[in-house]
């Protein structure tokens, strides 16, 4: 089983590298789906909204980890 | 293509120190499965809603293509060490080495190895081939004719060069790839949830420029952090 375990993590490992980068990417996808889904964003911002939410974590999650 | 570099040089150091036909085999059999793989599941996502496919593949093809991005970035950074293909071959070899001689019959170390890494680095193809021809309607196709292309080309210039590919800019070829991924993700989570993107299909253009352009600058932030953080490769 021990073959099965392994494939498992590097599923994983496929997504998730550091814990906190997804965690905080499927959050702000959850949070896009909550605001586009109750209207509470304009229909036209709402594509550039949700890059500029993947484009903040990305820059400020990569930065703590190089200035770590 | 990165992923078939990989597995290339764990193989080679298997058909070096073990042999052709345990290496060969391995990585013959893993193929196979990764194509039953493909076979299975690509065709099924089509009984799936095209809206929840695109959500679930949207966001799967974020976290994928985005850490993709962030590595390559502190890669380019200097802030972890780049992949060293010859690195990675020489501590294959020396761990093959280690499991003793062989014996007379077939290789089941050689064997298991070649399938192991095969299988390990093509899961990885198989989920941006799936990835990317769920997305649409006919996508399937094309993506998986780009798989066996990238891998015909790693096969043909590993016969030719018979070493491991360390002249393949990888993290360059990373870093692209994360882009794409990130901005093909992004642009279906969008379509999931029914955002209307400016200029439609050629929003997916903008993202990708998007995308580059912010870890591009990111890179450039990160290489100013100090020294001491570095990690020599």
């Amino acid at each position: 089983m021990k073959w099965l375990k392994t494939i498992w993590d590097e599923f994983i490992g496929l997504f998730v590298d550091d814990v906190s980068f997804a965690f905080a990417i499927v959050i702000w996808l959850a949070v896009a789906y909550v605001l586009f889904h109750m209207e509470l964003a304009p229909p036209l911002w709402r594509g550039p909204l949700l890059f500029a939410g993947l484009a903040a974590i990305f820059v400020e999650n990569t930065l703590r980890r190089a200035r770590k | 293509m990165v992923e078939f570099v990989e597995a290339l040089t764990v193989i080679l150091a298997v058909g070096t120190v073990r042999g052709w036909r345990g290496a060969l085999s391995g990585a013959g059999a893993a193929l196979a499965v990764l194509l039953v793989l493909v076979a299975v599941l690509g065709p099924a996502l089509g009984a799936v809603p095209l809206g929840w496919i695109q959500l679930g593949v949207g966001a799967l093809l974020l976290l994928f293509g985005m850490r993709w991005l962030r590595k390559a970035s502190l890669r380019a950074a200097g802030i972890i060490p780049l992949h060293d293909e010859a690195a990675a071959f020489a501590k294959e070899t020396e761990r093959l080495r280690g499991h003793g001689e062989m014996g007379a019959g077939f290789d089941r170390v050689g064997f298991a190895a070649a399938f192991q890494i095969t299988m390990l680095e093509g899961i990885e193809v198989v989920f941006i081939v799936i990835a990317i021809g769920a997305g649409r309607a006919g996508l399937l196709a094309p993506a998986c004719l780009g798989a066996v292309a990238a891998l015909a080309v790693v096969i043909a210039l590993g016969v030719a060069v018979h070493r491991p590919l360390a002249q393949i800019p990888e993290n360059t070829l990373k870093f692209v790839v994360g882009v794409l991924l990130s901005a093909f993700g992004a642009f279906w989570f969008g379509e999931g949830l029914g955002v209307a993107w400016p200029g439609d299909d050629w929003a997916i253009l903008a993202l990708i420029a998007g995308f580059a352009l912010v870890a591009l600058v990111t890179t450039r932030l990160s290489r100013a952090a100090p020294e001491r953080m570095r990690i020599s490769a």
